[in-house]
Order: C-alpha cells, then sequence, then structure tokens
C-alpha cells in the first residue's frame, strides 16, 4: 500500500475516473505551477471500484476549478488549510471553455484556420448545453479532446 | 465600435429605429446623396453572391461613399492562405466598413474580433445572413405596417438555409407569432431552432405539404434548395422540385399574404405568380438597398 502524506494547504481532487488524473492535471494546467502535485492512480475505492485522486500544495485562489464540473460532476474538491478538510468546493459550470473541446462542424471557420481556439460558450445552464462560439454548433458527447 | 454578426445584435427598438430611417432614406434619397463622402465600404466576399454584394454596394454609392472588395476566395490572398484574422486588420487599415461572406460559419466573427472597423456578417455558410433578415423584416414592416401577430409559413430548405434561421431568431422577438415549417424530412429546421421555440413557448407546426397550411398563412416565405448546400448530387436532384409555388396552390391563400422569397428564384416559385400582388419578392431586393443604406450609417455612426 502506497502513502502519500497530507498537504498544508491546497486541494484533494477525490473520486476521479480511473485513468483520468493526467487529462485533468494537463486541463489544470498544474504543469505550469511551481508546487507539489501527487498525482494516485487506481487507488482502491469502495464506490468506484478504483479511481484517481490528485493532491495540489498550493494557495487555494491559485486555481479555477471549475473546469472540472464540464469533465466530470462526480469529482469532489476537498479544501485543504492547517492539513485539514475545512470545506467541499461546489464546482459551477464555467461560462466558456477554451480549447477543452473540439467544433466538429465540418463547415465551421476553425475547421480550416487552424490557430483558431476552439471556444464554447454555456447556451444553457439547466441543460448543460456549450455552443461552438463561432458557429453554434452543439457540443457533442464525446467530442473530447482527451 | 459595433458589427452586426446576427439579426440579434439589435434590440427591437433599435431596429425600429433603423426601419424609420430606411423609410426616410427611399422619401429623401438626396438628403443622404453625400452623406458618406470620403468613406469606404469593402465587400470581403469569399463565396460569389451577386445580388448581396451588389446591393452593398449600390447602398454605399448612393450615399456618397466608394467601394473596394473582391468577390471571391480565389481573387483574395485567401488562396495563398491568408488567414480571416490577417486579412480583417490589413482592410481595416484600407477601408471604413466592411461587408463579409464567407462559406465557413462563424468567419465574420473571427474577423470582427481582429477588426479595426465595423464588420457587417453578409452571410456565413449556412448559419446567419443578418442582412437579408433586415430586409425581410422591413419588407413586412413597409407593407403591413407592424412585426407582430402574423402567422408565417417558412418553404423549402429550412435545415440549410440560413435566411430562415436569421428570420426566425428575429421574429421570436415580437408578440403573437407563429411558425409553420413546411419541408421535406431531410431539410427540416435544426433541433436548436425547436429548442428555442419551445423554451420561449411560441407556437410551431412542422409540415410536408404546402397546400394544407396556405389558407392560415399570412406570410410566406419561400426559400431555394441551394446546390451548394448539399454534400451529394443525388439528394439536391431528388428534392430540388419538392416544393413549387404557382398560381392554382395560391387560390386557397389569404387575399393580403405577402410572398418573400430571399432570391435567386430558380424554380420554386412559377413566373406566373409574379404577377401576383401578394408577390413581393422584388419590392424585397428594393428594400434591401434601404435597409443596407441606413445599417452603414448607423454602424459608422454618422447621422444626416
Amino acid at each position: 500500500m502506497l502513502n502519500v502524506g497530507k498537504i498544508e494547504e491546497g486541494f484533494v481532487l477525490d473520486h476521479i475516473k480511473a485513468g483520468k488524473s493526467l487529462a485533468i492535471y494537463e486541463h489544470l494546467q498544474l504543469d505550469k505551477l511551481d508546487c507539489t502535485v501527487a498525482i494516485i492512480k487506481n487507488a482502491k475505492s469502495d464506490k468506484m471500484g478504483k479511481k484517481d485522486i490528485l493532491k495540489v500544495e498550493c494557495d487555494i485562489d491559485m486555481l479555477d476549478l471549475d473546469i472540472l464540473a464540464f469533465i466530470d460532476h462526480n469529482i469532489t474538491v476537498n479544501v485543504i488549510k492547517n492539513g485539514e478538510i475545512v470545506a467541499k468546493k461546489e464546482l459551477v459550470l464555467p461560462k466558456q471553455i477554451k480549447n477543452v473541446i473540439k467544433c466538429h462542424n465540418p463547415r465551421c471557420i476553425t475547421s480550416i484556420e487552424q490557430e483558431l481556439p476552439h471556444i464554447f460558450i454555456l447556451a444553457d445552464p439547466e441543460r448543460e448545453v456549450y455552443r461552438c462560439k463561432y458557429c453554434e454548433e452543439k457540443y457533442r458527447e464525446g467530442a473530447k479532446k482527451f | 465600435m459595433r458589427h452586426l454578426m446576427n439579426p440579434l445584435d439589435f434590440t427591437v427598438e433599435e431596429l425600429d429605429k433603423l426601419f424609420r430611417l430606411a423609410q426616410d432614406i427611399e422619401k429623401n434619397p438626396g438628403k443622404y446623396a453625400h452623406a458618406c463622402d470620403g468613406r469606404i465600404l469593402a465587400t470581403c466576399f469569399y463565396e460569389p453572391s451577386t445580388r448581396t454584394r451588389l446591393s452593398f454596394e449600390s447602398a454605399m454609392i448612393r450615399l456618397g461613399g466608394k467601394v473596394i472588395g473582391f468577390s471571391d476566395a480565389a481573387s483574395s490572398s485567401a488562396s495563398k492562405g491568408e488567414s480571416v484574422s490577417d486579412t480583417i486588420r490589413v482592410i481595416s487599415a484600407y477601408a471604413d466598413i466592411c461587408a463579409m461572406r464567407h462559406p465557413k460559419e462563424g468567419a465574420p466573427m473571427v474577423a470582427a474580433e481582429r477588426s479595426g472597423i465595423p464588420v457587417i456578417n453578409a452571410g456565413d455558410g449556412g448559419h446567419y445572413h443578418p442582412t437579408q433578415t433586415l430586409t425581410d423584416l422591413l419588407t413586412i414592416y413597409n407593407l403591413k405596417g407592424k412585426l407582430d401577430g402574423y402567422t408565417i409559413g417558412l418553404c423549402g430548405d429550412l435545415k440549410f438555409g440560413r435566411t430562415v434561421h436569421s428570420l426566425i431568431n428575429a421574429l421570436v422577438r415580437y408578440p403573437n407569432i407563429r411558425f409553420v415549417f413546411i419541408s421535406p424530412e431531410e431539410l427540416r429546421v435544426p433541433d436548436y431552432i425547436i429548442e428555442m421555440l419551445k423554451d420561449k413557448n411560441i407556437p410551431y407546426e412542422e409540415v410536408i405539404r404546402l397546400e394544407e397550411v396556405m389558407p392560415q398563412l399570412d406570410l410566406l416565405y419561400m426559400t431555394r434548395v441551394q446546390k451548394e448546400r448539399f454534400f451529394n448530387e443525388e439528394d439536391y436532384i431528388r428534392l430540388k422540385d419538392f416544393y413549387i409555388l404557382n398560381t392554382s396552390k395560391l387560390e386557397v391563400a389569404k387575399s393580403d399574404m405577402l410572398i418573400l422569397h430571399p432570391l435567386p428564384r430558380v424554380n420554386e416559385i412559377s413566373v406566373e405568380v409574379d404577377d401576383d400582388p401578394r408577390a413581393v419578392y422584388f419590392k424585397q431586393a428594393q428594400y434591401g438597398v434601404y435597409v443596407r443604406m441606413a445599417l452603414i450609417l448607423t454602424l459608422l455612426q454618422i447621422t444626416v
């Protein structure tokens, strides 16, 4: 059994679908932060069988975690201060997501101009519908880049 | 600085002001003949469109301005691989306002994000064609006196027809509007429009035959089944003659129903219908110039 120690201040992202922690590491751009990050893959879970966990030691205002609400609703975010869980962060769907999913409309300008960002706007928060900023094509399940 | 990407970019009140300006231009053309002296309109057309481009050019020339531009991608730097963003930055240095048509959806919005001058979407693929919508609305406004309280039949290619999508989005903002969508199964209005109508509780009906709904229509908007919107020719040939309006179909229509069409017409409206007083599609083309004149003045913030 592998043990990873407590963190003093930061986040513990729990209940990540097994194998997806690296993708989340990438989307949160954790590689750009100069802080301690622990990636735990395939940890035992009563609820999920196997799960991934990310521990990030950083100032709690440093990370915008809302993208997690789009990636996976089931992820729980524990906010840590002084080594203890002080809150469970409520995730809100981001109003805009950039370069997380790709527009697959062959008629969209992004299909021919490679340098353009793929930006999706939250068109309907209740139904969790995102549309391409440029052509308004609806995001389809499975269009995620990862 | 304002752009026009979508008919919804202007509020109902702003549209009303625009239409009143267009009406004044029609009544007093001399008053506006030099309103754009020294100004240049760039028409950046990445796909051919005689009608819309000439309408924009006519509008600018009637305002005293001048026009530069290109009429297809092959004669522009796009053929060398230049991006829309780069092209508009250059055009911004040459002109005061730009009308852009592009086969790819969202291209004018990309241009607007980088532009130093107002950009007008003159049609982006199957997406929007807001100046056609302004033309359609001005036609209804001028000939019927109001924009609310109609049952509107939209007939033909409702899937790829950008004029249809733009018109629906614009009309839902007026009270007591009811839509009747008349199209073959393959060319039905996209789901996102149906979802929007459901959300706003706007009544609509989808039918296959034009004849069965004709008596209830106050306005009939005919569209062309466009060859360039199809991926294969077989589908195009099978569907293009599906809906043809002729005088016998019109016998059961209301006497004051208006027949609109964004033009060009191929064969979806028989030539015999042209003499019917309800056929207003050629008047529409005339109103298209006035509304574009009003739009250019509005976006350039020129008051006369």
